[in-house]
């Protein structure tokens, strides 16, 4: 996939390293705006060092990272990013709708809280503290507080795992949602049906590099299934 | 308009009410923290009870209610800024919220607001149980600024250590060795005690910990007697801990 000035994200050369190994070394990546990219590999291939990068919390040490035109972090300082963690992303005791409204208050213009609750499901637990809620509310949680400041750009680390099926697919319509509205999309998954389903384009990286990357019908397109081409294409993982 | 319009519509809220916004959501879940109100509240109102009561062992009132006060400030800047820091950076808290508009400039002035509304809220509790035992605190405008002044600078100073050690140790380290130097500065430190009741050979050590400064400077503030060496003393430590802070503190685990 050629290099655009113009997309919503541009990895170039990207290299990062902890205690000498390295977590990044040279990946190069594009994610267009307006679409879903998806980012396969396996556990410790460097995705969500990635997506630190892009949020401006680490600085490469080599190579570039360009968020929606600017500087990594210059994007999320100015509310164009939203961002999902991997795991918790929230205090113990405070509770959904608190930590919603408080989100929601460091933007300028976001989303009604309750009509997002309701819409996620969350309006169902919104009193009950984070630490007793289950992996998938908790994840509904997180996935709402990525999107109630409007943004252009979402990082979603592994939105759908601890999810029901039922959950699972409820996300999936939503991304496609957000979509549709104009939102750029790049998440990080282990799901092979879910990168397959929602993904315009899929980055397999490995080691901190991107091994393979084609629309899902490009790397299935001799016959093998995704999951298939992710296995012939990583070996096995690498320090984050 | 739909209210669920998920098209962007980026854009930050103004840096004053998104730093408003943190310190009330910080300070409502440290006040709702039973260990933390243990350790604001419980333990200082038992010492005050006690030594209203018991008097001499633990000093008379009107050196024992600024001391109370000095470890009620102590346990909330550094001991509970430390705890909660510790377990954000575990939880992913600080990833979370650095990559907002909130940003880490304004989460750490949210913090410090936190602290100093938690703080506030001690101490008008506090001063008032003392006063209702007895204690008739004798300011003077200049004591009261000096006073002050060593508040908001241990405050700063404390918080400032609180990071350093939950920027960069796991949360449980953090957790042990927050609670141990709270109980060791507490009985060696000169935060309740006064200087002058410690063996001449420690003294002039002594001297140059925060909490001694802050302890002191109360003491002396709540008699009426303005003292500012201490101010030096504190200044030092957030100058040191700033620095320390500003290298060392890590936002993920």
């Amino acid at each position: 996939m050629p290099i655009r000035d113009d997309a919503a994200l541009v990895g170039a050369g990207v290299v990062v390293h902890f205690g000498g190994r390295p977590a990044l070394d040279g990946l190069t990546l594009t994610a267009e705006r307006g679409k879903l990219t998806a980012l396969l590999g396996p556990n410790g291939a460097g995705k969500t060092t990635l997506i630190r990068c892009c949020t401006g919390l680490l600085r490469p040490s080599a190579g570039t990272v360009r968020v929606l035109g600017g500087d990594a972090g210059t994007a999320a300082a100015a509310g164009r990013v939203g961002f999902m963690p991997q795991s918790t992303g929230a205090w113990s005791g405070i509770r959904p709708v608190e930590l919603l409204r408080y989100l929601a208050g460091l933007y300028a213009q976001p989303l009604d809280v309750a009509a997002l609750s309701q819409r996620l499901g969350i309006d169902a637990f919104a009193r009950t503290p984070y630490r007793r809620l289950s992996g998938g509310q908790q994840q509904a949680v997180n996935l709402a507080g990525a999107l109630v400041g409007r943004p252009e750009l979402v990082f979603l680390d592994e939105p759908t795992a601890g999810m029901d099926p039922h959950a699972r697919r409820a996300t999936w319509v939503l991304l496609e949602e957000l979509r549709s509205a104009g939102v750029t999309i790049v998440l990080t998954t282990h799901s092979m049906e879910e990168a397959q389903q929602l993904a315009d384009y899929v980055f397999i990286v490995d080691r901190g590099r991107v091994a393979v990357a084609g629309t899902v019908g490009q790397l299935t397109g001799a016959g093998q299934t995704l999951e298939q081409v992710f296995l012939a294409n990583t070996g096995g993982t690498a320090a984050r | 308009m739909n209210i669920l319009d998920f098209s962007p519509a980026p854009g930050a809220a103004p840096a004053s009410g998104r730093v408003v916004a943190h310190a009330f959501t910080e300070a409502r879940l440290l006040v709702r923290n039973g260990e933390q109100l243990l350790l604001a509240l419980v333990i200082p109102v038992a010492i005050l009870v006690l030594g209203r009561f018991l008097g001499g062992q633990f000093g008379e009132l009107a050196t024992l209610a600024p001391s109370v006060l000095a470890l009620a400030i102590w346990s909330s800047s550094f001991t509970s800024v430390a705890i909660a820091t510790g377990f954000e950076r575990r939880y992913g808290v600080l990833e979370r919220l650095a990559a907002t508009p909130l940003g880490r400039g304004g989460l750490l002035a949210g913090k410090a607001g936190a602290v100093i509304l938690v703080v506030a809220g001690q101490l008008v509790i506090l001063a008032g149980t003392a006063a209702a035992l007895g204690w008739r605190p004798q300011f003077s405008a200049l004591s009261a600024i000096a006073g002050g002044a060593a508040v908001l600078l241990a405050i700063a100073a404390f918080c400032c250590l609180a990071l350093a050690l939950a920027g960069t140790l796991r949360a449980e380290a953090t957790l042990a060795l927050a609670n141990l130097v709270y109980l060791v500065l507490l009985v060696g430190g000169a935060l309740v005690l006064p200087v002058a009741r410690y063996p001449e050979l420690v003294q002039p050590v002594l001297r140059l910990l925060p909490t001694a400064a802050l302890g002191e400077t109360l003491r002396h503030s709540a008699a009426g007697q303005p003292l500012w060496w201490p101010l030096l003393v504190l200044a030092g430590w957030l100058l040191v801990g700033s620095g320390v802070v500003a290298k060392v503190f890590r936002w993920t685990s």
